[in-house]
């Protein structure tokens, strides 16, 4: 039922961001993923009001953009840190250490897996396979930064890397930081 | 084509497409089975896996709900390894169930497998129980049961089509979720309760059977086949009933909804047992005057009337209207009847009032909806009634939907509109107002209110003048071409543009997607018939489908949706001024001598009075008495104060009814009914369709059949009548309706739904009629011109917007049964005026304000609604609600036709009178 009750979230320029994507694709449903990450981009999370709006956009019902969101975990619905890190918990992980190194995390900045520090810099959870097996365990921030092969020590290191703050010009500061020897040849995240 | 396999060490056969699961079924051998339903709609989703069998030579097993046999396969469905498969996969599923003794539903098909299977217990851990969610007045989600079979998902998105329940989450956290992970009563759920109709578990059940704790704690009793009282549709259900009251109602597979219902006839049944029904007849106390405002409290009639016996009461009935016949001649009377009751109730109240009162001043709520429609189709094809039944919409590949807000108002049918939508029809929804099917459509014209004949000219203009009619059906089957042209000449989509406020280039589009479908069905309903050009509107669509020859193929044809659940049926019935049962006319000599035999009286050839037109003589003084079954006309005419003043000045009003209406409060005596479920009797749908409905409760009280109280009162103005039974008056219509001949009270018990014209008994009856010319004096379909003219009222300073009217999903007509349907109610209590949201800013008012809608006719007051689907200029109340009665703004002016009122449009003004 098409009430009106309250101002949209979304601006223009958001709206037109995610209309541009329509004709590159059979359907308007289809468009749903390419929204849904436009309005993670801008909100740091999916709120509940995007997500009717969005449906309203593509002129698809809220459940069927819930379903789509909700399928995938990349799509919190309530703003997380300044910076997101995934520690990997997948097999090559896993047996070097994954699990440990994401409980040490936790530890570390009081939070369990999937929370956020009460200061809002960082945002901690496990991933399964993030694609870097050859620095596993491993972890990667969703600035593209990538962490390992993690230690205890190494972990407490790229926290105090990611809590510093963000550097908005350099995507790839992280690499080859203290924290970790990725190398430069490596594609980033 | 067949192929013949091995089931269980049998030489089977398998027909053209059918699974494993069917055919095993077909052979009597059980197969367990969740998330698979044999219910016709129902996709095989093969994802639960309690219906694995074995195939020989196969590495893993089948399930065979969605595997079809190949020529000589072999298939085991009892050996041990698929036996011990469904075995897990149950002790699986029943790990997270509540236990047995605490189970929601402890017969639920899970359960009932579960012990067929002989598994109760589980070795596995449970995973985590969400939480009960009762925020719905109608259903329990209860998903601490959902075993994720997704039943209810394919039941909303593809059943339905409304798409609200999704499976959110993934994996260990799947989850049914409403719209965003809303509770139900917040979501957009329209309570069709599909879901809860396909629920494996109870998981999702209706409230009305459960306790405190969630529990189904009521068992029906019996279980009565029958009909739904509500819209055209028509739909076929089953009352569950414990005691005398219904417990639940559940949809059934009729050939018009296949198993489906709508929120109202699914859950608005309660009403039957509303402490306001009627029970003892009622007789007007002598030292109350009657006046158009007056108000009985239908509690307590006690202030107004007093009880009396049936006796008393139909001689007081009847003596009234003995009176005024004998004094001022029959035409001095009127009767209305109801396009609610019965096709026998029907007959036989016209029957009364024609040999009875002795004139033709009946008439019924067809007036005040497909009126004009009907007018226009007799005109050009020479048959009131639709040519195709709106569920061939299937084999469409264009479908119009003009002036109908069918998820609204045909629930059911919509559904058949959206699947056929989503199965790739093109479907063109032409509206003024936003809707629930526009997101379905490939085009929605949101043209200006009441430019319809310029919009529906300058489509006909593009075919015309492009070439794309079909010449050779032209050529055959219509008359009147050469005129249509030259009329419709001067209409091309850019002089029409700006008239109808949809641009040119769109116009065309739409006329060459019409014009060039292999098959297209035209569906219309109140916003083409209820203006002063009804008529013309309909003759507009008439042309476009006749210029096409879009009339008698699959696929094709002209579908005026009924509104009322036997509105064709009682008009086929004669229940209208200037037709006799079966559409001959009063004054046609052969009819009426016909008629004067069969019936064995003298009668009246002049055509009677319509609706409208009754209040008018009424108030003129020309009519004196009336006799109203089943109608409201004091919530349902326009310019309800002048009904009302009209109902008030009578001096014998009898009015027979299950509530004490708005109408019943100016009555000298009032007759207590029978409501829907209590009565047995036959109703035509808008398909054509007679159906049966069964008898599934006792009437409360002293109330009485309609059929038996009509019957009563005739005999006491002179009638020596004496049917026993609704079969006896059936078994008279069918002698005097042709169409319906074959078609007899034996063979719809048996077969429930036969679609006439059925000249024969072993006939199956007629779906798509008119393939081959029509039933005029030509044989053709006349093609007719209709000239642009504006509404009856503009808006101007004084009123400046436009007032249009209708129903709600909820709430049907006016109001007095579905007000008095608790869930119902509760889903939609209050009367809102729907307005666009920047008419509502400018007003400076917030949605739930109150605000006061007036007209030149009147002034109501009630709550702001902010609605999207509105556009700007335009406000739509709802006419069902008795606290703010929207006719009395409405404008009866009327086609000159059909004698349809304006109900769709006249000029109002709004105002802020403060918050909520």
């Amino acid at each position: 039922m098409a009430s009106d009750v309250t101002t949209p979230m979304l601006s223009e320029a958001i709206r037109d961001k995610i209309r541009a994507f329509i004709p590159r694709y059979p359907n308007k449903r289809a468009v749903t993923l390419p929204a849904l990450h436009i309005v993670h981009e801008y909100f740091r999370c999916v709120p509940y009001q995007a997500m009717a709006e969005i449906a309203e956009i593509l002129e698809i019902t809220p459940a069927e953009v819930h379903d789509t969101m909700s399928f995938y975990g990349f799509f919190p619905q309530a703003p997380i840190g300044d910076v997101r890190v995934w520690i990997c918990r997948s097999l090559s992980c896993m047996i070097t250490g994954g699990d440990e190194m994401l409980e040490h995390a936790c530890k570390k900045l009081g939070v369990r897996s999937g929370q956020t520090t009460p200061d809002g810099k960082l945002t901690v959870e496990f991933a399964e396979c993030l694609g870097i097996c050859d620095f596993a365990p491993a972890a990667l921030a969703d600035d593209g930064r990538i962490f390992g092969p993690l230690t205890p020590e190494k972990v407490d290191a790229m926290i105090e890397e990611l809590k510093k703050d963000k550097d908005p010009v350099d995507p790839t500061h992280g690499l080859g930081s203290s924290a970790g020897p990725a190398t430069p040849s490596r594609p980033e995240g | 084509m067949s192929i013949s396999f091995t089931l269980d060490g049998r030489e089977v056969e398998a027909r053209a497409g059918e699974t494993i699961w069917q055919v095993a079924r077909r052979e009597g051998v059980e197969i367990p089975h969740l998330c698979y339903s044999p219910a016709p709609g129902y996709r095989a989703d093969g994802n639960c896996r309690a219906c694995m069998v074995e195939v020989e030579g196969e590495r893993v097993l089948a399930p065979s709900c969605l595997r079809r046999p190949s020529p000589g396969m072999k298939v085991a469905t009892d050996s041990a390894r698929s036996k011990a498969a469904r075995a897990m996969v149950m002790e699986l599923l029943l790990a997270d169930q509540p236990p047995r003794e605490a189970a929601h539903d402890p017969d639920s098909k899970f359960w009932r497998w579960a012990d067929k299977l002989g598994v109760t217990e589980s070795r596995f851990p449970a995973r985590h129980a969400p939480a009960p969610d009762v925020s719905h007045p109608a259903m329990a989600v209860q998903l601490d049961a959902c075993i994720h079979c997704g039943l209810c998902v394919r039941a909303c998105r593809e059943v339905q089509v409304n798409d609200v329940i999704g499976m959110g989450r993934r994996g260990h956290h799947a989850k049914i979720v409403f719209d965003l992970d809303d509770p139900m009563g917040h979501s957009t759920c329209v309570a069709c309760g599909e879901c809860v109709q396909a629920c494996p578990t109870g998981a999702l059940m209706p409230s009305s059977v459960l306790d405190k704790e969630g529990r189904k704690s009521r068992e029906p009793d019996r279980s009565v086949d029958s009909l739904c009282p509500y819209c055209g549709v028509g739909c076929q259900l089953t009352y569950q009933i414990e005691g005398n009251k219904i417990l639940q109602v559940d949809g059934r597979d009729g050939p018009a909804n296949h198993n489906r219902l709508c929120v109202k006839g699914r859950f608005g049944f309660d009403y039957v047992a509303h402490p306001q029904r009627l029970t003892r007849p009622l007789i007007r106390k002598p030292d109350v005057p009657k006046d158009a405002d007056d108000f009985v409290d239908p509690s307590d009639p006690s202030t107004h009337f007093r009880e009396a016996t049936w006796d008393e009461a139909l001689d007081v009935a009847a003596a009234g209207l003995r009176t005024i016949r004998d004094t001022f001649g029959g035409r001095a009377l009127a009767g209305f009847g109801s396009a609610k009751g019965s096709n026998e109730e029907a007959y036989l109240f016209q029957k009364l009032v024609r040999t009875g009162f002795g004139g033709n001043n009946v008439d019924h709520c067809t007036r005040l909806c497909h009126a004009s429609s009907v007018a226009a189709l007799i005109e050009t094809i020479g048959s009131g009634a639709v040519t195709a039944p709106f569920s061939e919409c299937v084999h469409s590949d264009v479908i119009v939907v003009i002036g109908a807000n069918p998820t609204v108002n045909h629930p059911v049918a919509a559904t058949f509109i959206k699947g056929a939508a989503r199965r790739g029809a093109k479907l063109v929804v032409i509206d003024p107002r936003g809707q629930g099917l526009s997101r379905h459509a490939t085009h929605h014209l949101r043209f200006k209110p009441g430019s319809d004949v310029a919009l529906l000219n300058a489509l006909i203009h593009v075919i015309i003048e492009e070439g794309l009619y079909d010449r050779a059906y032209v050529d055959r089957f219509t008359s009147g071409f050469e005129e249509l042209r030259a009329r419709t000449f001067a209409f091309s989509p850019e002089k029409m543009a700006p008239v109808c406020g949809v641009d040119a280039s769109t116009l065309r589009e739409v006329a060459r997607l019409y014009g060039r479908a292999r098959s297209a069905l035209i569906f219309w309903g109140m916003g083409i018939s209820q203006h002063v050009h009804g008529t013309d509107n309909a003759r507009c669509l008439i042309a476009l489908a006749l210029l096409c020859g879009q009339v008698g193929r699959p696929g094709s044809g002209l579908h005026p949706l009924r509104g009322q659940n036997n509105v064709q049926g009682a008009s086929d019935a004669g229940l209208i001024p200037m037709f006799l049962p079966d559409y001959h006319r009063t004054n046609d000599p052969a009819a009426h001598a016909d008629f004067e035999k069969y019936w064995g009286v003298n009668l009246d050839p002049e055509p009677g009075l319509t609706v409208v037109e009754i209040m008018a003589a009424i108030l003129r003084g020309s009519i004196r008495g009336m006799y109203i079954m089943g109608e409201n006309p004091a919530m349902s005419d326009p310019d309800a104060r002048h009904a009302r003043e009209a109902l008030a000045k009578l001096d014998h009003l009898v009015v027979q009814e299950i509530f004490l209406t708005e109408t019943a409060r100016h009555a000298d005596v009032i007759l207590p009914s029978t409501a829907f479920p209590e009565k047995t009797g036959t109703f035509t749908n808008t398909d054509r369709r007679v159906q049966i409905g069964r008898a599934a409760l006792q009437p409360p009280g002293d109330a009485r059949q309609d059929w038996w109280i009509v019957r009563d009162l005739a005999r006491r103005l002179g009638l020596g009548w004496n049917y026993e039974h609704p079969s006896e008056i059936y078994e008279e219509l069918r002698g005097c309706m042709p169409s319906i001949r074959g078609i007899s009270w034996g063979r719809l018990e048996r077969e429930g739904a036969v679609t006439y014209p059925c000249p024969s008994e072993s006939d199956p009856g007629h779906e798509l009629i008119f393939a081959e010319g029509f039933p005029t004096p030509t044989g053709r379909g006349k093609l007719v011109p209709a000239e642009v003219s504006p509404p009856d009222e503009l808006p101007d300073d004084a009123y400046p917007m436009v007032l249009t009217t209708g129903r709600l999903l909820e709430h049907w007509h006016t109001g007095s049964m579905t007000r008095r349907a608790t869930v119902l109610d509760r889903i939609e209590p209050e009367a809102a005026v729907h307005v666009a949201p920047a008419d509502l800013r400018r007003l400076g008012a917030n949605p739930g304000d109150r605000l006061r809608v007036s007209t030149r006719r009147g002034s109501i007051e009630l709550a702001a609604r902010s609605d999207r689907d509105v556009p700007p200029g335009l406000i739509f109340i709802p006419f069902c609600f008795a606290e703010a009665a929207a006719n009395l703004l409405t404008n009866p002016a009327l086609d000159p036709f059909g004698k349809i009122p304006e109900f769709k449009f006249c000029a109002a003004k709004v105002e802020a009178t403060g918050a909520g």
